[in-house]
């Protein structure tokens, strides 16, 4: 065990004293939670998780995980780019506008020639763009997050202003392009390929046990991009540059890192990422309409911090924010399953929020005293 | 005489009406570890901070390694070899010792941008090196160094400077805020750099650690060098006149 004693002249150092990860604290309220809205339905003689309907031969309640998994993959799909803005030590109020904008303009590269065999009633440009290959509004939706990303991380960097006004600025004007686009029209009829995007099954169709599950490819690309940023983060030295910008910028620059235009390829990625949510959220509606993604941008930023990424930036990781996207869905469902109302949620959402940004800095503050 | 490794030339800086600096003539040879003292106010750090290139100086030469130099901020001095630990720690609080020591000059698995993969185990690996032969004390290099001691982390940024040392080391007051057994720690690696034949430029306020330590000690008083002198021809009374201005006082007049 030599590996284990570091220090010098008799300062030994114990493994099993480590600091547990914080991400396992935020495991733990997941499994608490999951249980308490288990425990709630029970007294119902419902259940949060499980089929309690005689006529449906079903382990899981299959409708609700369903949509917890579907409300995980999209926004969390958002904060992973959010949790990446967030530790470098900046905010991204833009992403649910982006969402919006993109949507409007992906549909419209990704629209059916006829609809029943009438021509498409919703087209929005010419014959040109019907029936383009499922490609090209890909393409195009990744283009769009893009150009919005950098134009943010573009003003956060060289403008110097906070990144909270930048970022508001895009919020607001990426909505008014997303109403603009069409005159506040709906975008509709896609192409088949395309409403598969999101309604497809990429790992064809699955069986756990009595579960079934389709229309899998939100989680899946979810999973995909989560693990490969985890990678990213953890590994590399993007990873490296971030968590060193956000817990000391002028030490950063000290040692050679080029901050700015390290901060411009964040904000990018941010912004492609909510572009792959629109693509995702327009393919599995079928349609798209200038209020998509409308308080996507503070879901994202509550299931980052939920999961432990600290806004003060340096802090946090795509794991966290990954179990906070789950606890995150799980009180929403929660709430509905004990038939909560709606605007009730609402509130209880806010105070949540508030509530993990209060415990944060209490953690904070405590491991400083020691 | 040895090598030259730092020269300056009438290196003068105004704040304004202010003479910070004025016409500071300085040499430190190879392998050489000078002392710069004296009261505040008397332009110890503005010397510090004209050779890093922190501040632009407002006349004056510097030469260094034997070439004149005119370095566009603190990263270029760096890159010449200059290393230098600031009173104000340059560290990033949520990584950890490995990260912190080679922040800006990571080791790599395979090169892709800024996606290259970290060769993490390296860099641990070295660190725990660098830290045997300043024989810092740190109990757990893998913990974000917001955990340590205010004296772990000095040291931590004390180790960073020694380990990549190549030219020339300057410490601006690297035991001011240290306990006594973090003070000696330090000491400790100031002469594991004398061993390794290591220049270094030492500004301190604790006498009896420059006369510990150095071979030369420089006096500064009023913007101005009123005295630079042997160690072993000198004691501390002498350099309490330099400083106070009993001795050398151009002043006077």
């Amino acid at each position: 065990m030599a590996d284990a004693t570091h220090g010098l002249g008799g300062l030994k150092y114990d493994p099993a004293k480590r600091t547990r990860a914080p991400e396992w604290n935020v495991f733990g309220a997941l499994v608490l939670i999951v249980l308490i809205f288990e425990i709630l339905n029970r007294l119902n003689g419902g259940s949060f998780l499980f089929n309690t309907r005689d006529n449906v031969d079903a382990i899981f309640n299959q409708q609700r995980l369903d949509i917890m998994i579907l409300q995980v993959a999209i926004i969390g799909i958002i904060a992973l780019g959010v949790t990446q803005v967030i530790i470098i030590g900046g905010i991204d109020l833009s992403s649910g506008s982006v969402v919006g904008a993109t949507a409007m303009i992906v549909m419209s590269f990704a629209q059916t020639a006829t609809v029943n065999g009438n021509p498409n009633p919703k087209a929005i440009f010419g014959d040109w763009a019907m029936d383009l290959p499922v490609i090209v509004p890909i393409a195009v939706g990744l283009a769009c997050g893009l150009f919005a990303g950098l134009v943010n991380g573009l003003l956060v960097a060289y403008t110097r202003i906070p990144p909270f006004i930048a970022t508001l600025g895009m919020m607001v004007s990426a909505r008014g392009a997303a109403r603009w686009w069409s005159n506040g029209q709906p975008v509709s009829f896609p192409t088949e390929s395309y409403g598969s995007l999101a309604n497809g099954d990429l790992l064809g169709g699955m069986t756990f046990g009595l579960l079934s599950w389709q229309g899998q490819n939100p989680a899946v690309v979810f999973v995909i991009l989560a693990v490969l940023f985890h990678l990213i983060m953890t590994y590399t030295l993007y990873g490296k540059r971030s968590y060193a910008i956000g817990s000391n910028e002028a030490a950063a620059r000290m040692s050679g890192i080029n901050v700015d235009r390290h901060k411009v390829l964040v904000y990018a990625i941010a912004g492609m990422l909510a572009a792959v949510a629109a693509v995702l959220l327009t393919s599995k509606n079928l349609t798209a309409q200038a209020g998509m993604g409308v308080m996507y941008e503070l879901d994202a930023i509550a299931m980052a911090v939920i999961g432990g990424v600290s806004l003060a930036g340096g802090r946090g990781s795509i794991i966290g924010t990954v179990l906070g996207a789950a606890i995150f869905s799980v009180i929403i469902s929660g709430f509905t399953s004990i038939r909560l109302d709606a605007y009730y949620q609402e509130m209880v959402k806010g105070a949540i929020i508030v509530g993990a940004v209060v415990l944060d800095q209490w953690r904070q503050r405590r491991r400083v005293r020691g | 005489m040895s090598k030259i490794i730092l020269e300056t030339r009438g290196l003068t800086k105004r704040y304004g009406g202010v003479h910070a600096l004025e016409d500071a003539d300085f040499v430190l040879h190879e392998g050489e570890h000078v002392a710069v003292v004296g009261d505040n106010g008397a332009g110890k750090s503005t010397f510090v901070r004209q050779v890093t290139a922190v501040e632009q100086r407002t006349a004056g030469e510097i030469l260094f390694d034997g070439q004149p130099v005119n370095f566009a901020g603190p990263l270029e001095a760096r890159e010449a070899g200059i290393e230098t630990v600031f009173q104000t720690l340059a560290l990033a609080d949520d990584l950890d010792v490995p990260s912190n020591l080679f922040l800006g000059r990571e080791l790599f698995k395979f090169r892709l941008g800024p996606f290259s993969w970290l060769d993490r185990k390296a860099m641990r690996e070295r660190t725990l090196e660098a830290l045997k032969t300043t024989a810092v004390k740190i109990p757990n290099v893998d913990n974000p160094i917001r955990n340590m001691s205010g004296g772990q982390r000095q040291c931590v940024s004390i180790a960073r400077t020694a380990a990549f040392a190549s030219k020339l080391v300057i410490m601006d007051e690297p035991t001011a805020a240290l306990g006594v057994q973090e003070t000696a720690q330090v000491e400790n690696i100031i002469r594991g750099l004398k061993d390794r034949g290591v220049p270094l430029i030492l500004i301190s306020h604790n006498l009896r650690q420059v006369f510990d330590l150095v071979d030369r000690i420089v006096v500064f008083r009023r913007g101005r060098i009123v005295a630079s002198l042997r160690r072993d021809e000198t004691d501390g009374n002498d350099i309490v006149s330099y400083i106070t201005g009993v001795k050398g006082g151009q002043d006077a007049a």
